[in-house]
């Protein structure tokens, strides 16, 4: 059962194969069995059980839809209410969130079954999911390996096949690079597409949240359960939901990729490169067009990154204080002894690290060579993918410069940590889709390929992924334990 | 040395929306602590602002008031800073492009017409209160304010004494009550004031550094803060000091301002763009229709007073006072179909005497204006004389009758009639040989006596103007 | 850019962030690393392009003036750290 596919999984529950109660069950042995993976931060079991039971109601009145009863996993930044939403830190390791998060009464409202809470980078600030306040988590394709950050939960449960699907949020590769780390799909929307209402802030003009799955049609099925307008988020498009799953077997003959010169630069790894390359031949078999494109400004998007990711973040992060909610230290002398050292005791020292600089980046006399200069230079990376998408009809190129690297290898250089996100930064700086698809293995660790798509053509993006997906099968492969 | 004094203001105007400027809370005053304080006002993680459409409206209302720019494109801002009342950590404000730029106002102070700069007016969101007494060493936070909009209005350092800080706050305070934008009361913190003030020698050119008073609550502490300030200033510069910039509070028991001691040096902010929120558009259209919906302003409105009712300058000011007052008395003149003057000066007269008495605000006026309208139809064609008038304005503030029925129930009816007032003349005259010898012979007091006799003798309902009359031609 | 301890304390402190005084030098090297990072920012003329703040060019959506919210201040108030008569308490702030 947990090998399947959402899609099939629906089949099988809709010809009563099995229940959902079944099925939940299934996964969350699952789930305990795996508990060394540290993939989860709460499991909502007995929750889980009664909306099993009621998804079962809705199936046996033929009143299902396609998540109706299908055990999903959301990534702890999601407010979930009167659960535990910890966002991996200390700092809310005692928050019972009051409220939904738009995303969570999404997936309610559609039957979802949902299993638990899962791990990540603290405050989504990470790209090894080992800044987590509840320890690392571990790649099921080798746990001595990081699964990638910051959804790293969200990703070692999809390989590990303990959740048919799970939520990821992505500021600058935060659902691509752990997808392909572990081998399976994650797809980032286009800015504006999913509500952020009660997906804890970030960074608010990068963050987008979107489907890890097993494969890119059960990423189509979670996009059209999260996508949306929602009156509650000021930076949410109104524009309206296509069918997803309608245009999912096009042919793409005469489709033109983009390739990007900046791409294939020195710091990729020659395993990777040979992946991906790969991976295009077998676009050039399904009749497509493949052109070299240059994106100059490309190689600024980390600098850029670092400062416009850390100042939002740094405004974002002043909320938690001790005063209504979250950790509050022990007999604080005064309130400034309060604020800091409740701060200083929550929060872990990546988290310190980025507020520091976008509180350096946003102070006087360096807002305008920092903050403002950051913007502008943006301005230049989206206008770059904007005149390449006049050209080409979609982007590809690595997701990662390597694959998954081990657990505490880079931890003593932030620096370090920041270049895996090299290939995929710029596209939350443009607010475009991007979706991160399995193209093999190295060294018997998953690689991922990376297809860019326009701004709201997550259809024509979903078309493209799923094309290679028929005709490859990397999709279908699992750590052998977990099989 | 002769100093001049360089004032400017900031007025926080709450604006009277009823929720809140990002949230759905309600705005509501009086409410017990925390009770209007939503997910989105507390700050939980996750939570997101949407703008309140009619912030918008009433800011662009008061910005075409002052005749003021009106930003096609304006930005919040996060204003960053700790504060127990603050959820976020930071305010929700305007900062580089706020909504409302450049505008006036025009003050009167001692005749003199002057014209005051609005440097600029943009929104914001209100802080939550803090309270810190009565809880055993610790503050207690109360965040149903939070959130609330506020409109902030500069003022360019153009005023030069209290007295004219006074006029511009009182013109401002009357401006935004008469545009419906802020009820203006400043006990609950509906419109507060902060005064920059600093002094130089005559003549200089450039400002003197300034001490910026926060949160004054009245118009009479304004100008006693004010005015205490520049005396502070001038004694320090006279005895060779020099003024710090700083924040000081006005302490009305001890008439003086006092440095609010604080650790940090000056706040660095860092504002930035507001991530959560998009620019805001006003449309042309959107300013046409506010254009065509504005009130008449309490300026215009006094004029036309002046020049329609034929009124001084005092009596028109008095009756513009107010959108209240100004609506109130226009009302009772187009229903009482009768002279302009005679509405002024029962309205003037009268009813604001009555009003005063009890402690009464106009909308609070237990006799309305079409009512009093009525009276004043029948003093009009002479159905009543004034006098008996004022005994039916009497009747009619105690209860709920109109003037016709209580002049019908107590047989008010002024007489008229000439046959019936001659024949009591007749009487009078007969009856009193004395004084009609008297008055003949040139005493004319007596006939004060006369009129007396026959007001009696007609309850007083005979028309004063007859009686004249016709005893005069009698008493010949 | 190299940030010295002292400006990693001034920092710390407008952003009220406790910074363990052995872990202050390693911060501030840290921080320096990051900056240097940045500066390669400076490489490119951006002389006349727009700041862009989000990648949607729409505008700021108005919501109507109703209220929609209500009181749920027990419920809210049990997350609080200390609550007394309804109000959040705090230590006294130091004037």
């Amino acid at each position: 059962m947990h090998n399947k596919t959402i899609a099939e999984l629906a089949r099988g529950l809709r010809d009563r194969e099995y229940s959902s109660v079944e099925l939940t069950q299934h996964f969350l042995n699952r789930i305990k069995q795996a508990n060394s993976l540290n993939a989860f931060v709460t499991i909502t079991e007995e929750q889980a059980m009664i909306e099993a039971k009621a998804a079962d109601e809705q199936i046996v009145k033929s009143q299902a839809g396609p998540l109706t009863g299908i055990p999903i996993g959301q990534k702890d930044i999601f407010c979930t209410k009167d659960v535990k939403t910890s966002c991996g830190s200390k700092m809310l390791d005692n928050f019972i969130s009051p409220y939904n998060a738009t995303v969570v009464e999404k997936f309610d409202q559609a039957g979802a079954v949902m299993l638990g809470k899962l791990n990540m980078d603290e405050f989504a600030m990470g790209s090894s999911n080992e800044t987590s306040f509840y320890g690392p988590v571990k790649n099921p394709w080798d746990i001595s390996k990081v699964p990638g950050g910051s959804s790293g939960g969200s990703a070692t449960a999809v390989a590990a096949r303990l959740v048919a699907g799970a939520t990821g949020t992505d500021t600058g590769g935060s659902i691509r690079q752990p997808a392909a780390f572990c081998g399976i799909t994650g797809l980032k929307p286009t800015y504006g597409r999913v509500s952020r209402y009660g997906m804890i802030a970030f960074a608010s003009s990068l963050d987008q949240a979107g489907p890890m799955t097993q494969t890119v049609e059960d990423a189509a099925i979670m996009l059209q359960a999260m996508a949306g307008f929602d009156p509650k988020d000021s930076t949410s498009v109104d524009q309206p939901v296509p069918d997803y799953l309608e245009v999912l077997e096009k042919d793409i003959k005469g489709l033109k990729i983009g390739l990007i010169k900046e791409f294939f630069a020195e710091g990729l790894d020659d395993e990777c490169a040979k992946k991906v390359e790969a991976a295009l031949d077998e676009y050039r078999k399904l009749g497509a067009e493949i052109k070299e494109i240059s994106l100059p400004n490309l190689k600024l998007s980390i600098p850029v990154y670092y400062v416009i990711a850390p100042a939002e973040c740094s405004a974002n992060l002043s909320r938690y204080d001790g005063v209504r909610f979250g950790y509050r230290c022990e007999d604080p002398k005064d309130l400034n002894d309060m604020y800091i050292r409740s701060r200083g005791e929550a929060f872990g020292a990546e988290v310190k690290r980025r507020i520091l600089i976008g509180t350096y980046a946003l102070s006087a006399g360096y807002y305008d060579a920092y903050y403002i200069k950051a913007q502008k230079v943006r301005r230049l990376i989206s206008e770059d993918f904007k005149k390449a998408f006049s050209d080409v009809d979609v982007i590809m190129g690595p997701v990662t410069p390597s694959t998954a690297f081990g657990i505490g290898e880079k931890t003593s250089d932030p620096i370090e940590m920041y270049f895996s996100d090299m290939y995929t930064i710029a596209v939350n700086l443009a607010g475009l889709p991007a979706i991160s698809i399995p193209a093999g293995f190295s060294d018997n660790k998953p690689v991922g390929l990376q297809i860019i798509g326009n701004y709201f053509a997550e259809s024509q993006l979903l078309n493209v992924a799923h094309q290679y997906q028929k005709v490859t099968d990397w999709h279908q492969q699992l750590p052998e334990q977990f099989a | 040395m002769e100093w001049e004094t360089v004032i400017g203001l900031e007025i926080h105007a709450q604006l009277a929306t009823k929720s809140k400027i990002f949230s759905g809370a309600s705005t509501a005053y009086g409410a017990p602590p925390n009770t209007q304080a939503c997910a989105v006002d507390l700050g939980f993680p996750g939570v997101l602002p949407v703008l309140n459409k009619q912030a918008v409206r009433m800011a662009v209302i008061f910005g075409m008031a002052i005749e003021a720019e009106i930003a096609p494109y304006s930005v919040f801002a996060r204003k960053n800073y700790f504060y127990p009342d603050l959820p976020k950590g930071y305010q929700i404000s305007q900062f580089e492009l706020p909504i409302v730029g450049n505008g006036h106002l025009d003050i009167q102070v001692d005749d003199i017409s002057k014209c005051i700069g609005v440097t600029r007016a943009h929104l914001e969101e209100d802080a939550g209160k803090s309270l810190h007494e009565g809880f055993h060493g610790l503050t207690g936070i109360d965040l149903n304010r939070a959130g609330t909009p506020l409109l902030e209005i500069v003022s360019e350092p153009d005023m030069r004494s209290a007295k004219e800080a006074v006029a511009y706050m009182k013109k401002l305070h009357e401006l935004v009550r008469y545009l419906k934008i802020c009820d203006g009361n400043m006990q609950e913190g509906s419109f507060r004031c902060d005064a920059n003030v600093s002094v130089r020698p005559k003549g200089q050119q450039e400002f003197g550094t300034r001490a910026e008073i926060k949160n004054i609550n009245s118009f009479k502490f304004v100008e006693k803060a004010i005015n205490f300030e520049v005396e502070r200033q001038i004694d320090i510069l006279e005895n060779g000091g020099q003024i710090v910039q700083e924040t000081r509070l006005y302490d009305a028991d001890k008439d003086e301002t006092r440095s609010m001691r604080s650790k940090e040096e000056a706040n660095d902010y860092r504002y930035f763009p507001d991530p959560d929120l998009l620019p805001v558009i006003v449309e042309e259209s959107l300013k046409q229709e506010i254009k065509a919906e504005l009130p008449e302003l309490p300026e215009a409105k006094k004029q036309r007073f002046k020049d329609q009712y034929q009124q001084d300058e005092e009596t028109a000011s008095q009756l513009t006072a107010t959108m209240e007052m100004a609506d109130y008395y226009e009302l009772v003149v187009k229903n009482a179909n009768c002279e302009a003057k005679l509405c002024t000066s029962w309205v003037t007269g009268t009813l604001l005497g009555a009003l005063n008495k009890t402690g009464l605000e106009i909308s609070d006026s237990p006799i309305e204006a079409e009512r009093l309208a009525g009276l004043l139809q029948r003093i009009a064609d002479n159905t009543i004389s004034g006098k008996i008038a004022k005994q039916v304005f009497e009747e009619m503030w105690q209860g709920k009758a109109n003037a016709d029925e209580i002049i019908e129930a107590k047989g008010l009816k002024q007489i008229t009639d000439t046959g019936a007032i001659e024949a009591i003349i007749d009487k009078i005259i007969a009856d009193n040989p004395a004084q009609v010898e008297q008055y003949l012979s040139g005493k004319d007091k007596v006939f004060g006596f006369f009129v007396g006799q026959v007001m009696k003798a007609t309850q007083g309902k005979a028309n004063p103007g007859e009686v004249n009359k016709m005893l005069k031609d009698k008493l010949k | 850019m190299a940030l010295t301890a002292e400006n990693v304390n001034s920092i710390a402190y407008l952003a009220r962030l406790g910074i363990d005084e052995k872990d202050i030098d390693a911060y501030a090297k840290d921080l320096s690393g990051i900056l240097d990072l940045v500066e390669q920012m400076s490489s490119v003329d951006t002389e006349g392009v727009l700041p862009m703040a989000h990648p949607t060019d729409q505008p700021q959506r108005l919501r109507e003036d109703e209220v929609t919210e209500h009181d749920q201040r027990d419920y809210f108030q049990k997350l609080a750290p200390q609550v007394d008569a309804g109000l959040y308490l705090v230590p006294k702030v130091i004037e």
